[in-house]
């Protein structure tokens, strides 16, 4: 029997449609084992189980309560919002001077920015530690919202620079002639206009500030601040007799809902703001 | 220039230098001079809470003698091996993305039905935190309870449990397939937002010549994507070079897995030694450099030949 070329058709159809579904389950598929696992307990664990066997919140009363993730995660909103307010109101004024004023040097700062975002953070490590203790900010939440909003500067200037750039002149100009100042222009002009790109560098800052590991781990010592990550690399089971894992899936399961809601909120945003500079160039 | 125009000029530029001064002051500030001071406490022999008491001591955290035996970073066995570890998860884990990343980017280009699902569901890897990714991952791994196991033997392709974890091989395929799951959706996106510029005539007129599906995507979407393809992996190389919360978490640093970022770490963090912790975090930038530097030169070098 020969193959027509409608056969043929519908059998990429098929295909395509047989990877999509595959796709689709491999992305989602350990978020829902974590979940359905964070519902079971005691004997429970023992069994994989690909269907909800239990209902149980008692790893989460557990890991968020008793286990300390709960005073973890309102440490890690206090770091994120924090991070992210420091980096934008910094990088509003700094993008406004690289993208509208043409100055000796404008350059030069723009591939500083750029270098920077390529460190690897084990390099700043110990040259950051003398300084988070010169601060005073050791185990401290201020240590980290410091070095987050510096390491999420150079991505959140960029992007804002670009966009900036393809605002048409005359706006400002306007403005000049009327003799307003630079802080009139980037309040009453820019700040209107800049709002989507602001959340959304805004969101990546902050999803940033939330994942963070590596500082939040060296920098604080005290349980009672640490932010989530690390609250959960440090969690310990209820007990010695049980299958840690229930809580951990838990506290696993409460760190990523706040982040997988605002992804699914703000997703077109966060695509853009991903994939513009690099698409642009 | 009119002189009235010239002192505006200079009077603006003044004031860019003003705007620009916070974040230059901070990146100056909290990323530059802990460089720097990374770079000079290699010099020393300083310990982590005693930063102040310190001798110079030369490139001794680097290489040195003493009593006719090699010591320092250079020296330490493990320093190696952390590098080929790095190095070959680096190498391994950004050609799965690529290719995984390129094929998912593909399918999101198509008009299936559905789409916009696959697009949402692609997200929730990436967004999910590395330290949560890696726990997960963990429970999957598990020798006894984990799903994969339980999968791999439900399909007949192993007849006793395998411990992902503990084995050294295992353990670092582990982490691949964590940091491929985590990190292929960035990819994807990336590639397919450069899908998104091809016109769509110049498949029509392909098509038309008779060219294949495999000849348009060779002369057609392979060299115009190119260019964003390249961002990406320089992107996703220089993120895996510095690999360290995955390893950390799903495989508690351990000799078969520990990255460079993680050696420098436990040098500088686990044994106090400031002097020999800052020299293997220089090393670890001199290398990230490099990499970079070869990515760039390489590709000056193609993007020149393919002009001509």
């Amino acid at each position: 029997m020969a193959i027509t070329p409608r056969a043929e058709k519908i059998a990429l159809r098929t295909a395509l449609y047989i990877g999509a579904a595959l796709t689709g389950v491999v992305c989602v598929f350990p978020f829902y084992n974590a979940v359905l696992t964070s519902l079971r307990t005691g004997q429970d664990l023992f069994l994989p189980r690909y269907l909800p066997t239990a209902f149980s919140l008692d790893n989460y009363v557990y890991a968020l309560g008793e286990a300390g993730i709960g005073r973890s995660l309102l440490n890690s909103v206090i770091v994120a919002v924090l991070t992210v307010g420091l980096c934008l109101v910094v990088s509003i004024t700094a993008s406004f001077a690289l993208a509208r004023i043409r100055f000796a040097g404008s350059k030069t700062i723009l591939f500083v920015v750029l270098c920077v975002s390529m460190f690897p953070q084990v390099a700043v490590l110990s040259g950051m530690f003398e300084l988070i203790r010169f601060l005073g900010l050791y185990d401290h939440l201020g240590a980290l919202v410091v070095s987050y909003a510096t390491f999420s500067l150079p991505f959140t200037i960029w992007v804002l620079t670009t966009f900036m750039r393809t605002i048409p002149t005359e706006i400002e100009e306007a403005a000049i002639v009327d003799g307003a100042s630079i802080a009139v222009i980037i309040r009453s002009v820019f700040l209107p206009i800049l709002g989507p790109s602001l959340v959304t560098t805004g969101l990546l800052a902050f999803i940033g500030a939330w994942n963070e590991f590596m500082f939040a781990l060296t920098f604080v010592i005290s349980p009672s601040n640490r932010t989530v990550p690390v609250g959960i690399a440090f969690l310990q089971g209820a007990s010695q007799y049980e299958l840690p894992w229930g809580s951990f899936m838990a506290a696993s399961v409460a760190a990523t809902i706040p982040i997988v809601v605002l992804v699914l909120i703000f997703q077109k945003r966060i695509v853009s703001g991903l994939t513009q500079g690099a698409v642009k160039e | 220039m009119p002189r009235n125009a010239k002192t505006i000029f200079n009077r603006r530029a003044k004031e860019a230098w003003f705007l620009t001064m916070p974040a230059l002051l901070m990146l100056f500030g909290v990323a530059g001079w802990p460089l720097f001071r990374t770079f000079f406490y290699s010099f020393t022999d300083a310990a982590l809470d005693t930063p102040d008491e310190y001798s110079l001591v030369g490139l001794t955290n680097y290489l040195g003698w003493v009593d006719g035996e090699a010591i320092g970073v250079l020296a330490d066995p493990l320093w190696w091996r952390s590098v080929v570890n790095t190095l070959s998860f680096a190498a391994v884990s950004v050609t799965c993305e690529l290719i995984l990343g390129m094929a998912v980017a593909l399918l999101m280009h198509q008009s299936l039905r559905g789409r916009g699902l696959i697009r949402t569901a692609v997200l929730i890897p990436w967004a999910i935190p590395t330290i949560v990714s890696a726990k997960m991952w963990g429970w999957m791994f598990h020798d006894q309870y984990g799903v994969v196991n339980d999968i791999l033997s439900r399909l007949g392709l192993i007849d006793h449990p395998v411990a992902w974890i503990a084995e050294p091989f295992l353990s670092m395929c582990a982490v691949v397939i964590a940091d491929v799951w985590k990190t292929t959706p960035f990819m994807a996106l990336l590639l397919l937002a450069a899908l998104q510029t091809i016109p769509t005539s110049l498949y029509e007129a392909a098509r038309v010549d008779g060219a294949s599906a495999w000849t348009r995507f060779w002369h057609i979407t392979i060299p115009l994507i190119r260019p964003a393809m390249i961002v990406a992996l320089i992107f996703r190389a220089m993120d895996a070079l510095r690999v360290f919360d995955l390893i950390y978490v799903l495989t508690s640093n351990s000799e078969a897995t520990i990255s460079v970022s993680g050696y420098a770490r436990d040098q500088l963090v686990g044994y106090q030694k400031m002097g020999t912790g800052s020299a293997a975090s220089v090393l670890v930038f001199l290398m990230v450099t490099m990499v970079a530097a070869c990515f760039l030169y390489f590709n000056r070098i193609a993007a020149g030949s393919g002009e001509k």
